[in-house]
Order: structure tokens, then sequence, then C-alpha cells
């Protein structure tokens, strides 16, 4: 029965998170509920290779930033239509990752968090350099404009937005949650768990360490092109580290490990550094630093890991544990 | 050809600060295999420290030696504080903490003493440069300090029963805890000594790049290369490896890459070695026994 209900709920949920913000909420509040989609997406791809295989990327901030440069660039000089730059930056960003994974994850240990931790900080400069100007715009950015509803929809463009990046987060979430459950995901999470036996059952680690990396350059990257249209604007200074570490952030706070735990986790980057930026500039930062220490501290698991103990310990109250269970455990 | 000496100059210089970060990360992950990435800002905090006691009127050099003393303190208490119980924990655990820390030191930083750059006095007084030109005394002063420092922490490791015991708590902490050396104590005196080699390097580079919160974010990506090139295992390594950083930077910024990308150097440097000799030039080959 509890299968039933935990298998139903994540449904519901997206019908309630597909229904009601469209009747109640304002414009900007559906903006933000759409950079929620949006930071979803690209901590589920963070989440697949530090959550799922134990590789920490302390850069997923240059992956997003590909991704919505890809859009602004394709969607400002030759008028892509938004969607179609979705598949292009997909491609590109898994290409990216794939070549930075080669090196990096040959290796074990901390290599990729040191490598990817120097691609974050060297990404503005490398988005305002002079041979790329043409291309990025340099360091004023690329406007670009909002689509409309297709097809005559009853819809406004921030509306038709959330609903578009709702419908794609939902088919990306589909896929990882899948992709982790068959045998790929639990040759990731062999990997993680434990490599020399991993490598013993017969896994390529390194490789399958970078084709993990890569699909997660690739999810983090179509949340980028999702990002740069809702935000209609893409500039070098706004993919600096921070960004990265704003995603790490949210993965933690969220749930290493865990498909629902990015939903948390955008949800946590999304809302609480606007309250926090009310009280100083140097708030959002304390805030994370002291979020990120004491979650280490006690809550590993994240919030979908706090919520689904106590999820249990409700379930468990309600219905007691047949005798053969309760003897178990 | 006068040009080219003086960026080798003054890449010597600015390795030497390389050096001495690359040499206070490396102290740390040889004793703990924790990689910190808050290094860079805690360096950034007590230059602060030190800026704040000048301004107060405390002479420069009083200054240096309480600033180095307090970071010491306040790297001994992180460990013992923060690190220790995470001892066992997963990577995961060791690197959310660093990254807590870093943004703690950043934005308390930018709490207390704004987001303005600031100049910092350099000791070495402002007259012209030394040797025909080539040598600001600025960039002899601090290049003599830092070289100053790593000799010590030389002789230290080398010279001493205490470094002997640091050493061996960090080679092999189970026998050296068998031999009673408080092995605890011992990786807390390392993170307090990583802290005060890091506000020496802070301290020496601020008069250059002046002082703000974000300091040292490019310093410590230029100390992370460094001791990737000379060998993350190899302390001695890392020093030239730093130094090689320096020049590599101010040599290819000058004539290569230009100053836009200088921060991108680093991030080849490291990509250049993981691929070509993930050891660095230094370092041993770690074979893991089956």
């Amino acid at each position: 029965m509890r299968n039933g209900v935990s298998r139903a709920a994540p449904w519901a949920f997206l019908i309630a998170a597909a229904v009601l913000p469209l009747l109640l909420a304002s414009d900007y509040q559906l903006f933000q509920l759409t950079m929620v989609v949006v930071y979803a997406v690209a901590i589920l791809g963070l989440n697949l290779v530090t959550g799922f295989n134990g590789q920490i990327s302390l850069g997923h901030g240059a992956f997003y930033a590909v991704g919505a440069y890809v859009t602004a660039i394709m969607m400002d000089k030759w008028d892509a239509p938004y969607w179609a730059t979705l598949p292009v930056s997909a491609a590109i960003c898994a290409g990216v990752g794939f070549l930075l994974g080669l090196p990096a994850l040959r290796l074990g240990g901390l290599y990729l968090a040191l490598t990817t931790f120097a691609l974050a900080v060297a990404t503005p400069q490398l988005l305002k350099y002079k041979l790329v100007e043409d291309w990025t715009g340099g360091v004023q950015g690329i406007v670009i404009t909002k689509p409309d509803a297709p097809f005559g929809l009853p819809f406004n463009a921030d509306q038709w937005l959330y609903l578009f990046s709702l419908t794609v987060a939902t088919v990306l979430f589909l896929l990882a949650a899948n992709l982790v459950r068959g045998r790929i995901g639990r040759a990731m999470m062999a990997t993680r768990d434990h490599a020399l036996a991993a490598e013993a059952m017969g896994i390529d680690i390194a490789l399958l360490k970078t084709r993990t990396f890569a699909v997660s350059a690739m999810f983090t990257g179509i949340a980028g092109s999702l990002g740069a249209i809702a935000i209609q604007f893409v500039a070098p200074d706004s993919f600096s580290v921070f960004l990265s570490i704003t995603l790490f952030v949210g993965l933690v706070v969220g749930g290493v490990a865990s498909i629902a735990g990015p939903v948390f986790g955008a949800l946590f980057i999304e809302f609480v550094p606007n309250i926090a930026d009310q009280v100083s500039k140097a708030a959002p930062g304390a805030v994370y630093g002291v979020i990120l220490i004491a979650f280490m501290f006690l809550m590993p698991s994240g919030l979908a890991g706090f919520l689904r103990g106590l999820l249990r310990k409700a379930v468990r109250s309600i219905r007691p544990a047949t005798p053969s269970r309760s003897t178990e455990g | 050809m006068n040009g080219l000496l003086h960026q080798l100059v003054s890449g010597i210089a600015s390795g030497g600060i390389y050096a001495s970060v690359a040499l206070a990360l490396v102290m740390i992950y040889q004793a703990t295999h924790h990689v910190n990435f808050a290094q860079g800002e805690m360096a950034m905090f007590s230059t602060y420290i030190a800026l704040t006691l000048i301004e107060a009127g405390v002479p420069y050099w009083g200054a240096f030696v309480i600033t180095v003393a307090v970071s010491f303190v306040i790297g001994a208490a992180i460990q013992r504080v923060l690190m220790n119980p995470m001892a066992n924990a997963p990577v995961l655990a060791s690197v959310g903490i660093f990254i807590g820390l870093l943004l703690m030191f950043n934005s308390v930083a930018g709490w207390l003493f704004t987001y303005t750059l600031k100049p910092f006095p350099s000791p070495f007084g402002e007259g012209p440069p030394l040797f025909g030109g080539f040598v600001s005394r600025h960039e002899l002063g601090s290049t003599i300090v830092t070289l100053i420092v790593l000799l010590t922490v030389w002789a230290f490791f080398r010279f001493t029963r205490l470094g002997l015991a640091m050493r061996a708590a960090a080679f092999n902490p189970v026998s050296s805890r068998l031999v009673g050396i408080p092995v605890g104590s011992m990786l807390a005196l390392g993170w307090g000594l990583a802290a005060a080699i890091g506000a020496v390097a802070g301290m020496m580079i601020a008069p250059v790049v002046f002082l703000d919160p974000n300091m040292m974010s490019g310093v410590l990506l230029y100390a992370f290369a460094g001791a990737l090139l000379g060998g993350i295992t190899n302390p001695l390594g890392a020093v030239v490896g730093g130094f090689m950083v320096g020049v590599i930077e101010n040599i290819g910024g000058a004539y290569i890459v230009g100053t836009e990308l200088k921060l991108t150097l680093a991030l080849v440097i490291i990509v250049v070695v993981l691929v070509v000799r993930p050891a660095g030039l230094f370092g041993k080959t770690v074979v893991n026994r089956v």
C-alpha cells in the first residue's frame, strides 16, 4: 500500500505543480517557480555525478553557462526557435563534459573537484575573452526575448515558459530515475561505494565515470538553456564560481543521491537567498556556509532523506509492522 | 629582453606566494587526504586581521606576528571543532565543510570589512626599484620573507622532534598512536601551521593585488596548479611547482595569452599535468595494493 502511495505521490505533486501556479501565482512568482524548475534540473545533473557516482564536481556552473550561452547565441545570431536550442546545448555540454572528464576522472579522489573548481573560477574570464566576443557579446552579454505560447494556447509568456520548463524537467527527471534504477545506475553506485570491487566485477570505472560526468553536464547544460530563456539575458559575471557553489549547496541541502532531492535543493537556493539578501549583501553567503556545515553534521542525507525518514516513521506508527518484520529490524 | 627578465623576476616573487599556499595545501593533504578549498579565504581573512591591527596603530611587524599567531589558533581550532569529527566521513562531507568555510570566511569578511578594494601597506618601503630597475622593493622583500618561511618549515620538519612526530602522524597514524604520539594534536598543529603560512602569503600578496574578500581565489587556483605540478604528495615538489607556476603565469600572461586569460592558464596547467603526468613532476605514483 505504501508502495502505491509513494508511486502516486510524485504525479500528484506534478499535477499540482503544473496547475496551481497558473491559477494563483503572479508573473513574477511564476518566473521564480520557473527558476526553481531550472535549478532542480541543474542540481539533478550534479546529483548524477556527485550523488550517485561519488565524483565531486564544484564546477557545474560552467556547464550551466555553456548551455545558457549556446541558447542565447543560437537565438540571437540565427533566430533559432528556443526549443530547438535545447538538443544542441545538450549535445555540446555532454561533449565538453566528456572531454573534461577524460583527464580528471582517470584518477580517483579529489582531482575532479580540483579541476572543476578551477574551471568554475576561470569561466567568466573565458566568456569575456576577446576572440569569442563576437559570439558572446563580451562583458555586455546577450539579450534574448521570451517566447510566446504556440498554437494560440491561452497562456501568457510566463505561464507558457513555466509549463514548458516543467515538461522538459519532468522528462529529464524520469530519464534520470530510470537511469539510476537500471544496470548503469547500479554500476554508478557500485563505483561510488567501492571502486575496486566494482572494477573486479568488470565495470570499466574510468569510462563509466566519464560517461556519467558527460550525462550530468548535459542535464545541467539543458537547465542553463532554460534559465537563459527565463532570465532573457546572459552575461559572464552571472556564471561565477558562486553559481557552481550554489548548485553544490542545493545538492547537499536537497539530498545527495536522491531523485527528489534536487527539487528541495532548488526551492532552497531560489528562495532562501532572497530572504537573506534583505538582511545584508553578505548574508546569503554566510547562510549557505552555515547551512552547508550544519547539514554535513546533522542531516547528511539532506531534506529528502530527512523527509523520507519522517514519512517512514509516520507510516510505521499508523500501520504497525507485521511481527515477522519487527523481528528483522 | 629586459621585459622578459622583469617578468621572470615578478614571476618568482608571486611564485613564492603560490609556493607558500601550495605548501599549506600539501601539508593538510598529506596528513588527512583533504584538499582545503578554504585555504585561500582563511589567508584573506588573516590579512584583514593584519590590516585592522595596522590601522589601530600597531607597527607592521608587530601586526605581522600577532596575525600569524591568531591565524595559527584559528586553523587549529577549525581542525579540532569541524574536521576532527569528520575524520572518517565520506569525501563529500569534508568538501562540503571546506566549501562552507570558504563561504563563511568570504561573507564574514565582506560583512565586517566591506567589499571595496583596500590598499595594504608594504613593509619594504616604496623607494625606487633595485638592481637596475628589475626588482621592486616589495618583490625582493616578499620573496625573502617567503623563502624564510619555507626554510623554517623545512627545518622544523627535518630537525625537531615535534616535526618528526607530525610527519609520523601523517605517514602512519595508527603506529604513531601506538608509540605515544598524540595524533589528533599533531593534526591540529598541522592545520595551525598551514593557516599561519597562508596568513604570511596573504600579507605578502595584498600590497600587490589590493585587499578584498575575493583576493585569494586566483592565488588559491595557482597554488592548486603548483601543488599538482610539483606533485601533491611531495611538499618540496609543491614549493618548486608553486614557483614554476608563478613564472609560467607571468611570462604566459605577458607574451602568450594576455592578462585576461591568466586564470585559465591555471586550469590549463592542471589539465595538462593530469593528462601527461598525474603524479606531478616530483610526486610518487600511488599504487594501491589489492
